[in-house]
C-alpha cells in the first residue's frame, strides 16, 4: 500500500483510504477520491508537482502534498 | 402568460451555462474550465405561450461541502421560489453528474435530469441506455446538446409538464436510525426532514445555525466516533449512483479519451511543457503586434481627416474658439487617440484568447504553473489571471474570482499589474525599437517581440517575487488545497468566440477607456492651454517635477506624462511630445524617425529609455483596474497598496539604473 503521491505515471490503483483536514477530504470526495474506487496517473507536471489523475472518468490535478493524504493499493495486490 | 421558474444545477464545465445562454440569448461566457459562473445569473424565454424563467446556479461537484458556489447553490434549491429543478449531466462522464443528481433529488421534490454533451459522447463511442436511466432515477431525463441547439425544446416541454414528486429516500445504512431519531424530533416540520437530519449528524455549522435561525428544534444525538459520517454519507451515495449507472452507459472502447491524453503530455510535458506556454504566449504577442499596426493607422488618419470638418461645423455654431479648441484638439483628439490605438489590438488579442481559453489550454497552464506558485503559497490559477490581465488588468482582475482562497485571490489582484497590459504595447515597441533595436533593422519586429518577452519575463519574476513576499508578510497563510479539473479539449465555435470576444470583452474595455479619455482630454487641454504669468500651467508642472525626474534617470516631461497617463497607457508618449514640443495638443508618434529625433533632442540616451520603461511597466494600473480592484477586494487598504507596491519597485529599480550607468 503506497500514497496517491507515489503513484507513477499510467499506474493504476484502488484508493483505500482518504485522510487529511475535513474540507480537503470532502472535496476530494466530490471529486470521486473514494474508498473503492479506481485511479489512474495520467499527468505529471514540469515541476513534478501536481499530478493528475482520471477518476470517473474526469482528470482531476491535486499537488502532491494533498495526495499524500490518499492512500491506494496497487490493482490486484 | 402562464410563469414556470427553472433552476439550472450542475457539476463545473459541462455546458451548463451555454443551455442557459441559448435559452435565454445572454452572453454569459462560457470558458472551458471550471468556476466561471459565481453567482447566480437570471434570464427568461417565452416558448408556446409559457415564460420561462431561469436561474444559473454555480457550478458545484455535489450539494454537501461548504464552498462558496455550493452553499450558494444549495441555499438557492433550498429556500428559493421556484418550481423546477433542471440537473445538468455531462454525456460523457455520467459518474460525475450522478451524485448531484440524487442530491438535488433529496432537497427538491421535481427535477429534471438533462443529460448534455451527447454528440461529444457519441463521437467518444459512449452510449448510454436513457429508458433504463429514467426508469432507475424516477424522473424524467432528456438528451441534449445546447451548443448543436439539440433537445431544448424537448426540455423545455418536459419542464412544463413535469409534476412534483417525492423526495428521495438514500439509504444511510449504519446511519439510518441516528437518522430516524433526529428526523421524527424535528418541529416544524419542512423540507425535506430526513436530509435535515443528516445535515445535524454530519455537525454541519452552517446548516445547523441556518435551521436555528428559522426556528428549527430538534433532538441533539450522538453518532459514536467509532461511524465516520462524512464517508458513510459519500459511501452510500456513491453506491446508490453506481447502481443507478449499471448497465446503463456502453463504452465501445476503453481508450476513448487515448488523443487527449497524448496531447496532454505533450503539453504538460517536463521538456516542452514550459517552452510550448512561452510559445503560444509569443505567438500570440506577435500576431497581435504586426496584426494591429496597420488598422491602428487607418484608423489614426480616419479620425485625424475628421478633425476639420468638426471644427468648422463647430465654428458655424459660432462657439467661441477657445471651446471649439478644447472640444477638437482635447476632448475629440485624446478620444480617437485611444481609440485607435487600443482598439485593433484589442480586436485580436481578445478573440485569440478566448480561443485558447475555449478550447481548455489555460488550465494546462495552471497545471504546469502550479508549482511555482504554491512555493509563494500562492494558487496556480493565478496564472490564468496573468494572461488575462496582458490583455487588460481589469479584466484579470476580475478574473481573480475563480481563485477560492480569499488571500491567495488577493495576492492575485495585487500582483496583476505586473503583467504589461495590451495598452503599454504600443508605446514599449515604439521606445524598444527607437533605443534597443534600431530603425528599419531587418526581422526587427522579431526581435522587438524578444525584448518584449524578456520584460514580461521580468513582471513574472516579480509576480512571484511579490506574491511571496505578501504571503510571507501582510498576507500570511498556507497554501489551500488546489483541486483543478483539466476538462477535456473543446474546439470552439469560432464565430461565438468572436462575438464574445469582441462584443463582452473588447467593447467593454474600450467603453471603460473612452469614459476616462473623455475628461483626461479636457484636463490635458486646460493643463496645456491655461496660461498664468506668460507660461501654461504644463510649464509650471514641468518645472516643479524635474527634480525628482533628474533622480529617477528621467526628467519632468516624462515624469508628468507618466503621472497624466493615469485615465489609459496609451497616451503617455502623446503627453509627452506635447510637453516637449509645448504644443497645445496631443503629438503623432507614427513616424519613430521623427519621434526618436525628438527623443534624442531632449536629452534621452538608453539610460533614460530604460528608466521610462520600467516606470512605465512599473507605476501604478490604470483607473479602470484600480476601480475594478476597489470593486473585487471592497477594501480601501488592498486599492492603495495595489498602487504602492508597483510604484515602489518602479522608484527603487530607476533610483538603481540610474546609479549604476
Amino acid at each position: 500500500m503506497i500514497t496517491l503521491d507515489k503513484l507513477g505515471i499510467d499506474e493504476r490503483a484502488i484508493i483505500h483510504q482518504v485522510k487529511g483536514d475535513e474540507a480537503m477530504r470532502r472535496r476530494l470526495f466530490d471529486l470521486g477520491f473514494v474508498p473503492g474506487e479506481n485511479i489512474l496517473c495520467v499527468l505529471i507536471s514540469p515541476f513534478r508537482d501536481p499530478k493528475a489523475y482520471k477518476i470517473r472518468g474526469n482528470v482531476i490535478a491535486i499537488r502532491n502534498v494533498d495526495a499524500r493524504g490518499v492512500v491506494v493499493e496497487y490493482e490486484g495486490d | 402568460m402562464k410563469e414556470i421558474k427553472v433552476a439550472l444545477v450542475g457539476t463545473p464545465n459541462v455546458g451548463k451555462s451555454t443551455i442557459y445562454n441559448t435559452l435565454t440569448k445572454s452572453h454569459e461566457h462560457t470558458g472551458n474550465w471550471p468556476g466561471k459562473t459565481v453567482g447566480v445569473s437570471k434570464g427568461e424565454c417565452v416558448f408556446e405561450g409559457v415564460k420561462y424563467v431561469f436561474y444559473d446556479l454555480p457550478g458545484t461537484y455535489s450539494l454537501i461541502s461548504k464552498s462558496k458556489e455550493e452553499v450558494v447553490a444549495t441555499d438557492f434549491v433550498l429556500f428559493e421560489e421556484f418550481d423546477v429543478a433542471v440537473v445538468v449531466c455531462d454525456a460523457t462522464s455520467l459518474e460525475k453528474g450522478i451524485g448531484l443528481a440524487l442530491q438535488t433529488k433529496e432537497i427538491c421534490r421535481n427535477v429534471i435530469v438533462c443529460i448534455n454533451l451527447i454528440d461529444e459522447a457519441k463521437k467518444k463511442g459512449i452510449s448510454i441506455d436513457y429508458k433504463l436511466l429514467e426508469s432507475r432515477l424516477e424522473c424524467p431525463v432528456i438528451q441534449a446538446s445546447a451548443r448543436e441547439n439539440i433537445g431544448l425544446k424537448e426540455l423545455l416541454k418536459q419542464i412544463r409538464e413535469s409534476k412534483e414528486s417525492n423526495y428521495l429516500d438514500i439509504d444511510y445504512g449504519v446511519l439510518n436510525p441516528y437518522i430516524q431519531e433526529v428526523q421524527s424530533s424535528i418541529k416544524p416540520v419542512q423540507l425535506n426532514p430526513n436530509w435535515m437530519a443528516l445535515k445535524i449528524l454530519e455537525k454541519n455549522q452552517y446548516y445547523v445555525n441556518k435551521f436555528k435561525s428559522l426556528g428549527i428544534t430538534y433532538k441533539e444525538v450522538r453518532v459514536p466516533d467509532s461511524i465516520d459520517v462524512n464517508l458513510e454519507v459519500t459511501l452510500k451515495m456513491l453506491k446508490k449512483g453506481k447502481e443507478i449507472l449499471k448497465g446503463v452507459i456502453f463504452y465501445q472502447t476503453q481508450e476513448y479519451d487515448r488523443k487527449e491524453r497524448k496531447i496532454d503530455k505533450i503539453l504538460t510535458s517536463k521538456i516542452w511543457g514550459i517552452p510550448i506556454m512561452l510559445a503560444i504566449l509569443f505567438v500570440t504577442f506577435y500576431i497581435t503586434i504586426v496584426g494591429a499596426n496597420y488598422p491602428s493607422s487607418f484608423l489614426f488618419s480616419f479620425f485625424a481627416s475628421l478633425e476639420g470638418p468638426i471644427a468648422s461645423f463647430l465654428e458655424a455654431l459660432s462657439l467661441p474658439n477657445f471651446l471649439v479648441s478644447l472640444i477638437v484638439d482635447g476632448a475629440y483628439k485624446t478620444l480617437y487617440w485611444v481609440v485607435s490605438v487600443m482598439l485593433p489590438p484589442m480586436l485580436i488579442f481578445f478573440p485569440m484568447f478566448t480561443f485558447l481559453e475555449d478550447l481548455g489550454v489555460l488550465p494546462r497552464i495552471a497545471f504546469n504553473m502550479d508549482r511555482a506558485f504554491s512555493k509563494c503559497q500562492a494558487c496556480g490559477k493565478q496564472a490564468l489571471t496573468m494572461c488575462m490581465g496582458i490583455g487588460c488588468n481589469a479584466v484579470g482582475v476580475t478574473g481573480a474570482r475563480i481563485i477560492d482562497s480569499k488571500r491567495e485571490r488577493i495576492i492575485a489582484i495585487l500582483t496583476n499589474v505586473f503583467m504589461p497590459c495590451n495598452g503599454k504595447f504600443p508605446s514599449l515597441i515604439a521606445i524598444i525599437t527607437i533605443f534597443f533595436v534600431g530603425l528599419n533593422k531587418e526581422y526587427g519586429s522579431l526581435l522587438c517581440a524578444g525584448i518584449l518577452t524578456i520584460f514580461l519575463f521580468l513582471g513574472i519574476l516579480l509576480t512571484f517575487l511579490v506574491s511571496f513576499i505578501l504571503s510571507k508578510t501582510i498576507l500570511k497563510g498556507e497554501a489551500s488545497h488546489f483541486t483543478l479539473e483539466l476538462p477535456p479539449y473543446r474546439m470552439p465555435k469560432i464565430l461565438d468566440t468572436i462575438i464574445y470576444s469582441v462584443g463582452d470583452r473588447a467593447l467593454f474595455v474600450l467603453g471603460r477607456a473612452v469614459s476616462v479619455a473623455l475628461p483626461a482630454g479636457i484636463i490635458l487641454w486646460v493643463i496645456a492651454n491655461v496660461y498664468i504669468g506668460g507660461a501654461s500651467i504644463l510649464t509650471y508642472l514641468v518645472e516643479f517635477l524635474n527634480p525628482v525626474g533628474v533622480l529617477l534617470g528621467l526628467d519632468g516631461v516624462i515624469l508628468l506624462a507618466l503621472l497624466l497617463g493615469f485615465p489609459a497607457n496609451e497616451i503617455v508618449i502623446p503627453i509627452m511630445l506635447m510637453g516637449y514640443l509645448s504644443t497645445s495638443t496631443l503629438i503623432e508618434m507614427d513616424n519613430l524617425n521623427v519621434l526618436r529625433d525628438i527623443l534624442v533632442s531632449n536629452g534621452w540616451t538608453m539610460k533614460t529609455a530604460l528608466c521610462f520603461i520600467t516606470l512605465f511597466l512599473y507605476r501604478f494600473p490604470c483607473s479602470t483596474t484600480l476601480l475594478t480592484i476597489y470593486r473585487e477586494t471592497k477594501s480601501k487598504f488592498y486599492t492603495v497598496l495595489s498602487v504602492l507596491i508597483p510604484l515602489g519597485i518602479g522608484v527603487i529599480l530607476c533610483l538603481i539604473i540610474n546609479g549604476i550607468f
